[in-house]
């Protein structure tokens, strides 16, 4: 059970001057319950290649199957892909529309033909998993701060109990808080149900921290597919296509090299800490292996 | 999608009509759909001929590029010749069923099929010579004489560039809320007409507050930046009549005249 | 100069707060007031001119409204605010403080005017009545110093986020303002732009001397300011130099802030026992910390 995509090709105005290649031989496959992070610069087909997930575009060549079954298969229906692969995008707020906040979480799950009852239970469900108080429910999402819309438009995705959540930058513009608290969020409803997640982002100390498989695209495609430590490995080559490990992934390395016995690799605060006090102190007690179910 | 629609459609080039005050390319333009709509006779036609081609050939844009616009009003053409072909009493000529065709109605659907095709062609030269901005700049100052009488003509321009500015990225906005709106299954092509409008809904709502937000953002910029409407501001590009615009003008009039001097007296064959 | 910034000293302040209040007052349909919210809160705030300042605060903490103030833009409800010496309450001053004090907002498709870049750039020289020739100098300069100068002729919306925001600051730097205000200018951007972005405003304050006031939320574009302010709930809560303010990593997130991982990382170290010095801000400064911990034991 996964998603495979073989052989991907995507082209933008094709046939023309403005002709761009934003997918290139794409293969990759997502298993259920992973946690995975796409990287990769403005422009290196990160937000396209997830669009194809969920057949919001399609592919110019190659083959995407969903559970076995090719998507561009004639009987395929892609309405139902859409119901199963969750898609929140950038600034998901700006979609709000309803004039109730459980209105417009309600939208989903009725696209999906369930009926009023249903979809009303489906969207209490998701509100209260996004933590939004319930005073607030029949307010209009308006009125709402920034990190509180973002949740309302991530709930109305919830709702439709997707078994693939995909999400594109999910913490861009909102404060330090705002953005651990989104994060956070997104790591429970992986943990607790299981969900496949998969989180497009900039920042390398948030895929870090979260995420137990990385894929990093460049020029359309897929650069580097591993674990964190594996990918941060080649910290060298990312900076030079404009990405960069993190910090403490730089420091361990100098420090590695100044000649201090330590795991070059680590790649999250909690990992380096560790790591250092066995280095420091020569008690290996404080290491604890970060597990990522 | 959406994103295929280009708007004002500038071919960058180095040339003489590029070069000339966007003024006289609107009123050039002006003079030049007159002369189209009341030239009579093969020698003015010879004239508008030679006038529109000599034009194009100084713009140094590909004839390609003319020829694309005159795809889009190709039908408009269609229709409009065969009504004037069928429709026009006269002597006839030949007669099939009900139809037939008068030698008038020849004449006319010609005419009308020339003067469209050069309509176009004309506009076109204007519209892929002169920037978006240039247009709104000539307007301006072309309209001046009418804010004295009470016209917000600069505030009119402001607001034709700004628009400009921002059509592409509502576009690029729409295309995006689209897409957010069907991965949360929303449909926007089924159902019929009444169901088609109830379904925009959700694409429009979110349209509207972006856009208000963007005015609003937009208005709190320009304060910040000094804006106070067009009283003592001065202008980066202002607009300065050259030699060559001077030129231009007595062209158009020498070609109008010419026109106007065959519609007269040498109306033959029309 | 007492606390107040009354006497004799010539005072070195760009910016000049005193008490600043201001309240959103909003009104149902029939205009009666619905609720009072304070956005600032009786704030004090002095810059030097020619410092690079950073305002910190989380979403909502007021820093933002601070910003429009300096701008002009809003005005006190109570208390004063000096911008280069004017006082930004009264009418007359209204267009001095704006060219005194330029300001760079969030969104960079929302603040760009004209179609094409050199004519945005252009925009606010032409609004204060600057002669064609003088604005196009300045136009060439401004480009030339976001390191725009290629593009001038260019759509904006063909340009990447941080290349927007570099327009948007040449266009303010074309107004020759002895401050700008950059409120949260790397927001909406990727990693790349924001470096570019952060990068030509301190290429800014140290060349042309140019006052920067930087309002982020991004403990790292903080580090390398003169002085640091922090904001929550409409009060200046700490302020002090980069290092004062990140030895304090408790009271940060309080403030629903977070430090850089280096500094936090510094300081689960120290409260494990290891010997590292307070307020550590950079990687270098970690390393060295370090290897003379390891040294001793």
């Amino acid at each position: 059970m996964s998603i495979i995509l073989d052989k991907v090709n995507y082209i933008y105005s094709p046939d023309t001057a403005y002709q761009i290649q934003a997918l290139r031989d794409i293969n990759l496959e997502i298993k259920d319950g992973q946690f995975i992070g796409i990287i990769g610069h403005t422009g290196s087909g990160k937000s396209t290649l997830i669009q194809h997930l969920n057949g919001l575009m399609r592919a110019t060549s190659g083959a995407i199957y969903f559970h076995g079954l090719d998507i561009y298969d004639e009987d395929f229906e892609l309405r139902e892909l859409r119901n199963r692969v969750g898609l929140v995008f950038q600034y998901p707020e700006h979609q709000l529309f309803e004039t109730t906040i459980f209105d417009d979480v309600c939208f989903g799950p009725q696209n999906q033909g369930l009926t009023k009852e249903e979809a009303g239970l489906r969207a209490f469900e998701a509100l209260r998993s996004v933590g939004l108080p319930e005073e607030l429910y029949y307010q209009s999402p308006f009125d709402l701060s920034g990190g509180q819309k973002r949740r309302v438009a991530i709930a109305g995705v919830l709702a439709m109990k997707p078994e693939v959540l995909i999400l594109d930058e999910p913490t861009a513009g909102l404060d330090p808080a705002g953005r651990d608290e989104i994060l956070d969020l997104i790591a429970r409803m992986h943990r607790e149900r299981g969900m496949t997640v998969i989180l497009v982002s900039h920042s390398m100390e948030d895929v870090a921290k979260y995420v137990d498989r990385i894929v990093v695209m460049n020029q359309g495609q897929v650069l580097y597919d591993g674990v964190p430590r594996e990918v941060f490995r080649h910290y060298r080559e990312l900076e030079k296509i404009g990405l960069a490990a993190p910090q403490v992934t730089y420091l361990m390395h100098e420090l590695a090299a100044a000649g201090l016995k330590v795991d070059a690799e680590a790649t999250t605060v909690e990992e380096a800490r560790a790591c250092l006090m066995e280095a420091l102190t020569g008690v290996s007690s404080a290491r604890r292996d970060i597990h990522r179910e | 999608m959406l994103r295929d629609i280009t708007l004002g459609q500038y071919y960058p080039a180095d040339s003489v009509i590029h070069k000339l005050d966007p003024r006289v390319k609107l009123f050039g333009t002006m003079l030049y759909i007159i002369s189209l709509f009341c030239f009579r006779g093969i020698v003015a036609l010879l004239a508008a001929t030679v006038f529109l081609f000599a034009v194009i050939r100084l713009s140094k844009v590909p004839f390609r590029f003319m020829v694309k616009g005159l795809r889009t009003i190709m039908i408009l053409m269609l229709i409009t010749a065969v009504f004037n072909l069928f429709l026009t009493p006269g002597e006839e000529l030949v007669s099939f069923w009900k139809l037939k065709i008068t030698a008038e109605g020849l004449k006319n659907a010609i005419v009308m099929a020339v003067r469209l095709t050069y309509l176009i062609l004309g506009t076109s030269v204007m519209t892929l010579t002169t920037t978006p901005n240039q247009l709104t700049d000539g307007l301006e100052k072309a309209l001046a004489p009418l804010s004295k009488i009470g016209v917000p003509v600069h505030a009119i321009a402001m607001m034709m560039s700004i628009a400009l500015r921002f059509i592409p990225i509502l576009i690029e906005e729409t295309d995006k809320i689209m897409k957010a709106q069907m991965a949360r299954g929303a449909d926007f092509e089924t159902g019929n007409l009444i169901a088609k409008v109830k379904n925009m809904i959700p694409l429009l709502v979110p349209l509207f507050v972006s856009a208000f937000r963007r005015a609003d953002d937009l208005a709190m910029a320009m304060e910040a930046r000094c804006y106070h409407g067009g009283s003592g501001r001065t202008k980066m590009k202002p607009l300065r009549y050259q030699k060559r615009d001077g030129l231009a003008y007595l062209t158009v009039t020498a070609y109008l005249g010419v026109v106007l001097v065959c519609r007269w007296f040498l109306p033959w064959p029309m | 100069m007492d606390a107040w910034g009354r006497g004799t000293v010539i005072c070195m302040s760009i910016i000049r707060a005193r008490q600043l209040v201001h309240e959103y007052i909003r009104r149902d349909e029939e205009g009666n007031v619905e609720s009072i919210s304070t956005a600032l809160d009786h704030v004090d705030l002095d810059v030097k001119q020619g410092d690079f300042i950073a305002i910190l605060g989380h979403n909502g903490s007021g820093k933002s409204t601070l910003a429009k103030h300096i701008n002009a833009l809003l005005t006190p409800s109570e208390g004063t605010l000096y911008v280069d010496g004017m006082d930004t309450s009264a009418e007359e001053n209204i267009f001095p403080v704006r060219q005194a004090a330029g300001m760079v907002f969030q969104n960079p498709d929302n603040q760009i005017i004209a179609s094409v870049v050199e004519e945005d750039v252009g925009f606010g020289p032409e609004n204060i009545g600057v002669p064609t020739e003088e604005i196009w100098r300045r136009v060439e300069e401004s480009l030339a110093a976001v390191g725009m100068t290629k593009y001038r002729h260019h759509s904006p919306n063909k340009l990447s986020g941080g290349q927007k925001q570099r327009v948007a600051i040449a266009g303010v730097v074309a107004m020759q303002p002895k401050c700008i205000v950059l409120d949260e200018p790397t927001a909406m951007l990727d990693p790349n732009g924001r470096a570019d972005v952060i990068r030509t405003a301190h290429e800014l304050n140290r060349e042309k001397g140019v006052t920067i006031i930087l309002i982020t939320h991004y403990m790292e574009e903080v580090v390398d300011a003169d002085k640091v302010f922090v904001m929550d709930s409409g009060k200046v809560v700490m302020q002090g130099t980069p290092r004062q303010i990140f030895s304090q990593v408790g009271k940060l997130k309080e403030y629903r802030l977070d430090v850089p991982q280096v500094t936090i990382l510094a300081d689960l170290l120290r409260q494990s026992g290891i010997n590292i010095p307070i307020g550590v801000l950079t990687r270098q400064e970690l390393v060295e910390a370090v290897l003379r911990a390891a040294q001793i034991s």
